[in-house]
């Protein structure tokens, strides 16, 4: 198959090791409240396995083919779905405190997280 | 035209994906920017499928009279498996997100191999190094799909306990290994430089029945409360998976979005593993608490006193600040709700309180956070251990709710026990403690808990739910708050 990009082997070892640092720099910054979250955030991100699969599939010149790359497809799409659907309902429930008595110091802490980034 | 444009589209929308993602993760590091992160990541995914259609221009010609059918299977595909994985996971309960997440993991760990067995079956991939990146991505692509089902197998309650068998470790390395030479032999044969014997087809079926098998062994032996290791190593695999195949495949977005996955998950190894005070190898090769002597301890001063859990609600009523410590007991007698319930009627009368979470506490990196959120207690009344150890002392209640292992001062001093050097709460050092526990079992662990017999350490026995129902109903008692 035609493709316009062709990544020589020691630039595939750029991307991975920028990736990786990225990444490890990038995730070191969540706090531990948010790991769950996290982990089906990054569980989402390797979801895009499924273009991969649409990629095998479209490709396909045999019923062999087609139906591993029917499986890939499934799997792959059932991965980024599912990871997407259940990070955000998770986040969703990390509620910015409401002024509650005696509470009144965290909303300052909230600012200061705010403005770290 | 749409031939030499589509490979351009399809790399740019791919750019844009990664760049969404890192994007999407970054804004991850806080609770208020978060749920629009993963909303940024999300665009880039539609994107990204979207655009990913746009292979059909350019197939082989073998595959170009297939075309179309393959276009209405990837769309049934998508929407199929899209679809159940969208639906479970809006219904899943919250107590249950570690076993869905298993799953979702150990799909995407699947859809890696099975791009990688395409490409090996159809003899799509050349050259050794190209061969060889496509057989090591879809070994830990294989392994992480069936290590992550016996993960869900086990947390969703399949698989009552760890299954572990004499000599399971030479068994795992046999089984590696096996898998490791077939490997080797399909490359060599493929180079031409041996005589494949088995026809190759064959050869590769083996390698992923072999690596199938492989992440089974290697997962059964490992009990409950070790699984946020677990999920992290799967995690982590899947991305390295998707990021091999992402390089057999050139695709850059798939290579970028994989790895960083994989340092992420690497991460959330290493700090799970940390605050156990364990290796990653102690935890996923070693029987824990099986070691010889591991159940001596020194001897046990004082004894357990029971406590109705009336009394220890009004205690708390009384009490100018208490910080509860949930664990995963918490999480199984489904107490979140009647917490809040509870926590919210203590600040009503001006009790000072904050919860207490282990980084290990439930059964994925951070659960207890969830299930807390979940139940409405806000972000920033949630600490977690480093933030608040020091505020012990000063504390006039600390209630214990379904943990054990984690406030377990022997950790600090006793040199024989199984957990020594695992950071704890320093839960036995508040003025009282209250333990809500259902009887007097040990912890994971099996090791006894010394802090039950501590003298400012009072038990109430039961369900921790019911218990805090009963402590409500006390409080409530008493009377409305003077101040409401």
């Amino acid at each position: 198959m035609y493709n316009a990009i062709d990544i020589p082997g020691l630039a595939a070892l750029y991307i991975f090791v920028l990736a990786a640092f990225a990444g490890w720099v990038i995730i070191g910054r969540v706090p531990a409240i948010l790991h769950t979250p996290l982990m089906s955030g990054s569980n989402f991100v390797h979801g895009i396995v499924v273009v991969g699969g649409v990629y095998a599939l479209l490709g396909a010149s045999n019923v062999q083919e087609q139906v591993i790359g029917f499986i890939a497809v499934l799997l792959g799409a059932g991965n980024a779905a599912g990871g997407y659907a259940v990070t955000d309902r998770m986040l969703a429930m990390f509620k910015t405190p409401d002024a509650k008595p005696g509470q009144r110091n965290r909303s300052a802490r909230v600012k200061h997280l705010h403005a770290k980034h | 035209m749409l031939a030499t444009l589509a490979p351009l589209i399809v790399g740019a929308t791919g750019l844009v994906a990664a760049a969404l993602f890192l994007f999407g993760l970054l804004r991850m590091s806080s609770p208020v920017t978060a749920p629009s992160g993963i909303r940024v990541a999300g665009i880039g995914m539609a994107l990204a499928v979207l655009a990913s259609f746009l292979y059909s221009a350019n197939v082989d010609a073998a595959a170009q009279p297939h075309v179309l059918v393959n276009i209405g299977l990837a769309v049934v595909a998508l929407a199929l498996g899209g679809g159940l994985a969208w639906r479970s996971g809006r219904t899943v309960a919250m107590t249950a997100m570690p076993q869905m997440v298993a799953l979702y993991n150990g799909m995407g760990g699947g859809a890696a191999a099975a791009i990688a067995a395409v490409e090996l079956l159809g003899v799509k991939t050349t050259g050794s190094t190209a061969l060889a990146v496509t057989l090591v991505g879809a070994l830990i692509g294989a392994v992480s799909l069936s290590g992550s089902l016996i993960a869900w197998a086990k947390l969703d309650g399949r698989i009552e306990r760890p299954l572990r068998v004499k000599g399971q470790q030479a068994i795992n390395a046999l089984v590696m290994g096996v898998t490791l030479a077939v490997g080797g032999w399909i490359v060599c044969a493929s180079a031409g430089l041996v005589d494949p014997v088995v026809a190759l087809p064959t050869l590769i079926y083996a390698f992923f029945a072999c690596a199938l098998v492989f992440g089974v062994l290697m997962t059964l032996p490992i009990g409950g409360a070790d699984m946020p290791v677990v999920m992290s190593i799967y995690n982590a695999f899947t991305g390295l998976a998707v990021g091999l195949e992402g390089y057999v495949l050139q695709n850059p977005a798939l290579m970028i979005a994989g790895m960083v996955v994989g340092a992420a998950g690497l991460l959330l190894t290493l700090l799970m593993a940390r605050a156990m005070n364990r290796s990653v190898a102690n935890v996923v090769f070693t029987r824990f608490g099986e070691a010889p002597g591991a159940h001596k301890q020194g001897a046990i001063v004082g004894s357990l006193k029971p406590m109705a859990p009336g009394d220890a609600g009004i205690a708390m009523r009384y009490a100018s600040s208490v910080i509860i410590v949930p664990g995963y007991g918490l999480a199984v007698a489904q107490g979140q709700q009647k917490l809040f319930e509870f926590v919210t009627l203590l600040q009503a009368e001006g009790v000072r309180v904050r919860f207490a979470v282990h980084p290990v506490a439930g059964r994925m990196p951070g659960q207890m956070d969830v299930l807390l959120a979940e139940a409405g207690v806000p972000y920033d009344a949630i600490f977690q251990l480093e933030d608040i150890n020091a505020d012990f002392p000063d504390t006039d209640v600390a209630l214990i709710i379904g943990a054990n292992d984690v406030v377990n001062p022997a950790a600090r001093t006793d040199k024989s026990s199984p957990i020594y050097g695992m950071p704890i709460l320093d839960a036995d050092k508040a003025r009282k403690v209250f333990v809500v526990k259902r009887g007097e079992g040990k912890g994971y662990a099996g090791v006894v808990n010394t802090l039950f017999y501590a003298d400012n350490c009072s038990m109430v026995y039961g369900d921790a739910q019911v218990v805090l129902v009963q402590m409500i109903e006390a409080v409530k008692s008493l009377g409305l708050p003077v101040a409401a």
